[in-house]
C-alpha cells in the first residue's frame, strides 16, 4: 500500500489530477516524504511526551527513549539475532511451500475444468478455516518444535496463493487461447504461454498477500506455542516485567512487517515490470 | 417435460460437483480412523459424538456465546472506528500524507503482538480481548476506506459539488458510497483478522471462551473433546464468510451490477 500510494501521489499531480492546479513552493515530488517524516517524528515525540502526563502511566507505556534504549541492547545481544534468525527461516520455509504448493496446486485445478468444478465447494469450506484452530493440534503432534510454525504458517499461506491462481487461470482470455489451440500448441505449451502470463500478476497479489499472512502466522506461533523466534521473545519479556524490551520487539515485528511490505511490492513491480499495471505506473 | 428433466438434470450435476469432494473426503476421514487406536487421531465418530455433548450444553451459553460477543463487539467497534478515521484522514491530502506512514507502520505489526502489550494496560478481562480485536482489525478498514475517499470519481464529485449537494448529505451520497467497496474489501480483510485475534486473546490468558476451552482440552489430553473444538472453530470460521459474503451481496449489489455492465457492454 505504502509504495503504491507513495508512487501514486506523483503521478497522481497530472493535469485534472487531484491538486493539479495549486502552486507550491516545493518540489511536488518532496511534499508527500517530507509530510510523512513529520507524521513519524510526531509519533516518537508523542511516545516520549505521553508517559510524562497522568493520563498514561510510564509503567506500561515506557517513554520512547526508554524503549530505544531497550532496542539499542537488544541489537547487541546475540539471543536477538538467532531469535530473528528462527522467526526469518519459519516464515521463508513456510512461504516457500505455501507458495509451491499453491501454484501447482492451482494450475493443475484451474486449467482442468472438470477438477476446478468438483473441487470448488471444498476450496470454499477449507480456506476460511481460521488457522489458528489448528494450534492444539500442532502442539500436540510436533511440540515447539520448526514443524509446528509451518504447519500454521503453511496453512494459512496456501490458500492466499491458491486462490489468487485459480482467479489469475480463470482470467485467460478466450481468444488468446483458441489462438494458440488453432497454433496447435499443446497443454503445456498452453500453460507456458497463455496461462501464466495472464496468471501471473494474480500470482504476485497471491503471493504478497501470503508473505505477509506468513509472518503474521509465523509470530502467533512463537507467542502462544512457544516455538523459539521474536514471538517467544515477546512473551518471555512480558512475564518478566521488561515492558520496555516488549516495546522494542514489537517495534522490530512492525519494521520487519513494513520490510516484507515492501520487498514483496519490489518483486512485484520486477516480475511485471512488462504489465500494464506497472507501466502505467512508472 | 424434456426442460424440466433438463433443469433437473442440471441440479443433479451441480449437486454431485458441490457434494461430491466432501462426502469423499468425509468419508476417508472416517473409515481411515475408524478403528484408529493412535491416541493423538481418534476415529472420527467418536469426535463427532463429542462433538454434540460438549457444545451443546452448558458450555454453548459459558464459552461459545462470551467468544462471540467479544468477537462482534471488537469488530464492529473496529470499524466505526475504521470508517470514521478513514475518512477524515482520506478527505484531506495533508493529513493522509503526513499520518500514511504511521498507519502503514501499525498495519504491519503483526497483530498478534499486541497481545501481550495490551495485557499491560487492560489486564486479562473483557475489555482487551474487545480493545485486542480492535487495534487488530482497525488498520485494513482504516486504509482501505482512505484510499477509497481518496478515489472518489472527479466527474461526480464535481456534479455534487455544482449540484450544491454538501456536508453530510455529500458524505453520505457520494463519498461512502463510492468508498464503500474499498471499505468492503477491507471489512472482508478484517474478519479473519477479529476471528484470530479472538482465539489468540484467549490462548493467551482467559477463563472462558472457546480459545481458553480448546486450549485446556489439549493440555488436559482429552483429545477427542479437542478435536471438536478445532472443527468448531473451522466451522464458525465457514459460517462468518457465508454471511459476510451474503451482507456483501445485499450492500454491494449495484456495484458488482455495475462491473458486470463494464465487461460486457
Amino acid at each position: 500500500m505504502l509504495t503504491k500510494t507513495l508512487a501514486g501521489a506523483g503521478t497522481d499531480r497530472g493535469p485534472g489530477g487531484p491538486g493539479g492546479g495549486r502552486s507550491r513552493r516545493m518540489p511536488a515530488g518532496l511534499v508527500t516524504p517530507l509530510r510523512g517524516l513529520a507524521g513519524l517524528t510526531g509519533l516518537v515525540v508523542l511516545l516520549e511526551v505521553l508517559p510524562h502526563t497522568p493520563l498514561v502511566s510510564a509503567d506500561y507505556l515506557p517513554p520512547a527513549s526508554k524503549t530505544a534504549e531497550a532496542l539499542w541492547q537488544l541489537l547487541a545481544e546475540d539471543a536477538f539475532w538467532t531469535a530473528l534468525g528462527d522467526t526469518l527461516t519459519g516464515w521463508g520455509l513456510g512461504l516457500a511451500v505455501a507458495v509451491v504448493a499453491g501454484v501447482v496446486a492451482g494450475i493443475v485445478i484451474g486449467s482442468v475444468p472438470l477438477l476446478r468444478a468438483v473441487t470448488a465447494s471444498t476450496i470454499e469450506f477449507l480456506r476460511p478455516i481460521p488457522s489458528v484452530a489448528l494450534i492444539p493440534v500442532a502442539v500436540l503432534l510436533y511440540g515447539t518444535e520448526l514443524r509446528s510454525k509451518l504447519l500454521l504458517v503453511v496453512y494459512a499461506a496456501f490458500w492466499q496463493v491458491l486462490v489468487q491462481v485459480l482467479a489469475g487461470m480463470q482470467d485467460v482470455d478466450p481468444v488468446a487461447d483458441d489462438t494458440a489451440r488453432s497454433y496447435r500448441l499443446g497443454t503445456w505449451g498452453r500453460v507456458r504461454y497463455v496461462m501464466w502470463p495472464t496468471a501471473l500478476p494474480y500470482v504476485m497479489t497471491g503471493v504478497r498477500l501470503a508473505a505477509t499472512v506468513a509472518l503474521v502466522l509465523t509470530i502467533t506461533a512463537e507467542l502462544v506455542i512457544g516455538a523459539p523466534g521474536l514471538g517467544n521473545q515477546i512473551a518471555v519479556a512480558q512475564t518478566s516485567g521488561a515492558v520496555p524490551r516488549v516495546y522494542a520487539l514489537v517495534l522490530v515485528t512492525g519494521v520487519l512487517g513494513v520490510t516484507i511490505n515492501l520487498m514483496a511490492r519490489a518483486v512485484e513491480r520486477r516480475a511485471l515490470h512488462w504489465h500494464q499495471s506497472i507501466r502505467r505506473e512508472g | 417435460m424434456t426442460r424440466t428433466t433438463s433443469t433437473v438434470l442440471t441440479l443433479v450435476r451441480r449437486a454431485l460437483l458441490a457434494l461430491g469432494l466432501p462426502a469423499v473426503l468425509f468419508a476417508v476421514w472416517w473409515f481411515a480412523t475408524a478403528g484408529s487406536t493412535d491416541f493423538y487421531v481418534p476415529p472420527l465418530s467418536t469426535v463427532l459424538g463429542k462433538f454434540g455433548e460438549v457444545w451443546t450444553g452448558e458450555r454453548l451459553l459459558s464459552d461459545v456465546v462470551p467468544s462471540l460477543v467479544r468477537l462482534s463487539a471488537g469488530y464492529l467497534l473496529a470499524v466505526v472506528a475504521g470508517v470514521g478515521l478513514g475518512l477524515v484522514v482520506g478527505t484531506s491530502r495533508v493529513v493522509r500524507d503526513v499520518l500514511e506512514p504511521v498507519l502503514e507502520l501499525f498495519r504491519a505489526i503483526p497483530p498478534p503482538v499486541l497481545v501481550p502489550v495490551i495485557m499491560l494496560f487492560a489486564g486479562i478481562g473483557d475489555t482487551m480481548k474487545v480493545i485486542v480485536i480492535v487495534s487488530g482489525c482497525i488498520w485494513p478498514i482504516l486504509l482501505n476506506t482512505v484510499e477509497g475517499v481518496r478515489a472518489v470519481d472527479e466527474v461526480l464529485s464535481d456534479t455534487c459539488r455544482s449540484y450544491g449537494i454538501t456536508g453530510p448529505s455529500r458524505l453520505w451520497h457520494l463519498t461512502l458510497r463510492s468508498a464503500s467497496p474499498q471499505i468492503v474489501t477491507g471489512m472482508r480483510q478484517a474478519l479473519s483478522i477479529a476471528i484470530i485475534l479472538m482465539v489468540i486473546s484467549e490462548m493467551f490468558a482467559a477463563s472462558n471462551g472457546l480459545g481458553f476451552t480448546i486450549v485446556q482440552f489439549q493440555r488436559s489430553f482429552a483429545i477427542a473433546e479437542m478435536w471438536s473444538g478445532v472443527l468448531l472453530l473451522g466451522l464458525l470460521g465457514f459460517a462468518l464468510s457465508l454471511l459476510f459474503r451474503f451482507a456483501e451481496n445485499r450492500v454491494l449489489a449495484w456495484y458488482h451490477g455495475l462491473r458486470r455492465a463494464q465487461r460486457n457492454p
